[in-house]
């Protein structure tokens, strides 16, 4: 391994942090030279837990694929089955009835919430405090319990597929979300009391990590990494899938570009989260939940690209059709595996904990990157 | 009245009327021992039992409760757990200096126990120089921290005690100025001496603004030399994983934990005496009817509540703050810490001469 | 811009361009030996200024490996699909890192997945695999008796 890195300096150290280490949420692999307490070069070693998704899909049908996407991103499952049935449906040309439409964003945006308190936790705990962690365990856990009642899961959720969503809505479900979203109002502002506005934290996110609008576009940064360097990159308005042009929401975008700025743009994501789920959760349409498709699906040869929002960036779908009952090659442009690239760009002269810190803000999570 | 004096005296006067001299002083010394040790490992497993509950109750858990009555006795068998785990010592480490570095950091501990007033007449030893002897010795244990990073021929202890090093060496300073300030106040080293100075009040309400200062900064300086978050720089885990104390495992590792609660009794207990009176009832000024009150509440009750007062405040710390990072860590305690203490070391001293205290 | 307008900025670049027609967005068939200049065309033009990599990857058709990278703009947001036919014994491909600076993760990828070798490439070394793994697992003769399971 050393001979790989090349020639490091007199008085450099290389460190193996992980593949299993507290910081890197998962089987991340990097090998860091520092000299000091500086970082010179972070470089990610990837593959501690390649399935080979992509050669896996190659054999499955275009309804079974879907399921195996949920193991992917595992904080976004919801959200990564809405890629991938919306590319089935783009190329089988399935209209998707209105409520099933007005069910996949709630839930999409649930899942946003849920990953965003997630990574809210994680990110104290990168920074040394343990506490926030187990706050935003508090609200995810009602999240969790939703899904639950809903698709029978809490993590790795199946619920989309082609033509709509797999069974109805819970009758419990309007009023569990409804008290969610009234519980989780008051502990958002709890959330900037503990976490934003402490000095020490601000202190440790301004100013690290700093990825120019030039550059996140460059290394196809998306998601809150991307607008947090000032890039318009939400699908969601950009390209409007479902009822996302019909819900009123704002992209929001950060021009600092910082660790803090990713924080902030979570942050107020959530909001607008909350604030999307709220419009709609009152407005569900009665009606069909998924529309009559055949038992075999067969898209038609060509080539088909879908793209969705999940809460790390732009999800891409593409898929490669023959025409024959299982995808000929699909390819999924994972959000997570184009942040790290900029990882090396970003931590260079920053200290350890800095490295930390920019991991946290990247919102990592390694099945995504790995595939 | 429960006095623990009346106690220690007659077993004083016991031993010098039966044996003499020389092995009523030895047997002093085996009873002190056996003494210390104790109350170590019951201030290992009371301030575990209460890091864990104070850290439960900030984030909206339980805590242990499953092990005795409240789950008291939970540390209990965490200690069991760790005293019959293997000690392992690692193929490339340092035998002799990987093994000894716990000692070292525990022996410390213990020696700081020494000049501590428990209560009214109940000390080990009352050193004219006690507060010195504290400081002094407390800055061996980074030795130990030092060895126990190095040994372990890991790169994550070895960044782990070199942060350490750094930090407790900078912030003995501002922790050594404060005292230094409460000094100028009290006019004496001697532990007693300081607790009976603040006969008439604790020195943190007679001494003005200048001993607020200089305690706030003492709270921040220990904070920091016992590697407690938010300056955890020394385990830091999740950037160093665990440390110096990455490669000790079993009862090394408890030596090593039981030490730094040790050493958070140590210096909460230093920073009691000094600004709160001690063992020291409370007391004001001439208001007689009062302090007689007060002063039917034994003298160890009041030090030891003071004591886990200022643990409870730094435990506070640990559950809420992120941690700051090396280079902040070191702005922190060089260009603000240090400047405010020296200047309010002069305003101390003025305060003093000018006899502006209470 | 649109499909069309962007087909004629093209062929102004590449004259003889190859398109290729029912897609969702604009496709362009280049050759190897032109993929270069065109890609640095693509970037560089102000009109274009197609600044965003946002898929790369590549498709093995059995008899010729094809790579395929989607493009977009995030000024004009206009979409372009750039592929490129290589050879399957000997897959070469001139590298794209240093123009969108994601390329080079993603060909390092697509690299120890199917084996075609990006020219110039910066640090073009397995990212996944183990440094001995053996063949290209996505390509479509790839197999593997002992982890994968047919269905």
């Amino acid at each position: 391994m050393l001979e790989e890195i090349g020639t490091t300096a007199e008085g450099d150290l290389i460190i193996n942090i992980g593949p299993q280490h507290p910081a890197t949420h998962g089987v991340l692999h990097l090998v860091i030279t520092l000299n000091g307490e500086t970082v010179k070069n972070v470089e990610p070693h990837l593959g501690y837990i390649h399935r080979s998704i992509e050669k896996m899909c190659e054999s499955l049908t275009y309804r079974q694929f879907i399921y195996v996407t949920s193991r992917m991103d595992y904080l976004s499952s919801h959200i990564n089955n809405h890629g991938c049935a919306l590319c089935v449906e783009k190329g089988m040309q399935i209209e998707v009835p209105a409520r099933a439409r007005v069910i996949r964003v709630l839930l999409d945006e649930l899942t946003r919430l849920a990953s965003h308190q997630l990574w809210w936790g994680a990110m104290g705990m990168d920074l040394g405090a343990l506490t926030p962690f187990f706050h935003a365990f508090r609200e995810r856990e009602m999240i969790n319990e939703i899904m639950e009642e809903t698709c029978g899961a809490r993590l790795t959720m199946n619920y989309m597929v082609p033509g709509g969503v797999m069974f109805d809505l819970h009758p419990n479900f309007r009023h569990r979300v409804k008290d969610f979203i009234a519980f989780f109002k008051t502990k958002i502002d709890e959330y900037d009391e503990l976490l934003t506005g402490n000095i020490i934290f601000q202190n440790r996110m301004k100013g690290i990590g700093y990825l120019s609008k030039a550059d996140a576009v460059s290394y196809g940064c998306t998601g809150p990494t991307g607008r947090a360097s000032g890039v318009s990159c939400d699908i969601r308005k950009l390209y409007p899938y479902e009822v996302y042009d019909q819900v009123h929401f704002e992209e929001i975008r950060e021009t600092e570009g910082d660790c803090f700025a990713r924080y902030l743009v979570r942050m107020k994501e959530m909001r607008q989260s909350l604030s999307i789920i709220e419009q709609l959760i009152d407005n569900i349409p009665e009606g069909e939940f998924q529309a009559k498709t055949k038992a075999v699906l067969k898209l038609p040869k060509g080539e088909f690209y879908s793209r969705v929002e999940t809460a790390r960036g732009e999800f891409g779908v593409f898929i490669v059709s023959e025409g024959g009952t299982t995808p000929y090659r699909i390819k999924f442009r994972s959000p997570g595996f184009s942040n790290l690239s900029a990882l090396n760009h970003m931590a260079k002269g920053s200290k350890i904990g800095d490295l930390v810190a920019i991991m946290g803000s990247l919102d990592l999570v390694i099945p995504d990157i790995d595939r | 009245m429960f006095s623990l004096e009346g106690l220690t005296n007659s077993i004083h006067a016991w031993l010098h009327n039966t044996f003499n001299p020389t092995i009523a002083l030895l047997s002093e010394f085996v009873i002190v021992g056996i003494c210390v040790i104790t109350f170590f490992a019951m201030l290992g497993l009371i301030l575990v039992m209460m890091e864990r509950k104070v850290s439960a109750y900030m984030q909206i858990r339980l805590g242990p409760n499953r092990v005795g009555p409240q789950g008291m006795f939970q540390t209990v068998a965490d200690t069991l757990k760790l005293a019959v785990k293997e000690g392992l010592t690692p193929d490339g480490a340092d035998r002799f200096l990987f093994n000894l570095a716990p000692f070292i950091v525990m022996i410390t501990a213990m020696l700081i126990m020494a000049p501590v007033a428990f209560a009214r007449g109940f000390q080990i030893w009352d050193i004219n120089i006690g507060v010195l002897f504290v400081t002094s010795v407390s800055s061996v244990s980074v030795i130990g921290i030092l060895i126990a990073g190095w040994a372990s021929n890991n790169k994550y202890s070895l960044l782990g005690a070199m942060r350490s090093g750094a930090q407790i060496v900078s912030y003995e300073l501002s922790a050594g100025l404060s005292i230094i300030s409460m000094i100028v106040l009290t006019g004496s080293l001697q532990i007693s001496e300081i607790i009976s100075s603040q006969q008439n009040g604790w020195w943190i309400f007679k001494g003005h603004i200048p001993a607020i200062i200089s305690f706030v900064i003492f709270m921040i300086a220990v904070t920091a030399e016992t590697n407690r978050a938010p300056f955890d720089m020394a385990e830091a885990e999740s950037e160093l994983t665990g440390g110096f104390h990455t490669e000790y495992s079993g009862m090394k590792f408890a030596l090593i934990f039981l030490a730094e609660y040790a050493n958070i009794f140590i210096v909460c207990a230093i920073g009691a005496t000094l600004y709160l009176g001690g063992w020291m009832p409370l007391h004001i000024g001439s208001w007689t009817g009062f302090n007689r009150i007060m002063d039917y509440i034994p003298s160890s009750i009041w030090f030891i509540s003071k004591t886990f007062l200022l643990i409870f405040i730094m435990m506070w710390f640990r559950w809420t703050f992120p941690r700051l990072r090396i280079d902040q860590l070191l702005n922190l305690e060089w260009k603000y810490l240090l400047p405010i203490s020296m200047v309010n070391l002069i305003l101390m001293t003025l305060v003093s001469i000018m006899g502006w205290h209470f | 811009m649109t499909a069309e307008e962007l087909k004629i900025k093209v062929t102004e670049v590449l004259p003889g361009a190859l398109f290729v027609e029912g897609g969702e967005w604009l496709t362009v068939d280049l050759e190897p030996a032109v993929f270069l200049p065109v890609a640095r065309k693509l970037r560089e033009d102000a009109e274009m200024d197609f600044d965003y990599l946002f898929c790369l990857t590549c498709v093995d058709w059995k008899t010729h490996l094809v790579m395929q990278y989607h493009l977009s703009s995030t000024t004009y947001r206009h979409t372009i699909v750039v592929r490129c036919k290589l050879d399957r014994t000997l897959p070469e491909i001139d590298t794209l890192s240093h123009i969108w600076r994601t390329a080079e993760f993603h060909e390092r990828e697509v690299y120890e997945l199917f084996g075609v070798k990006f020219l110039h490439h910066p640090d073009l070394r397995r990212l996944v695999l183990t440094d001995d793994f053996e063949g290209w697992p996505l390509r479509k003769d790839f197999e593997d008796p002992v982890n994968m399971i047919k269905l």
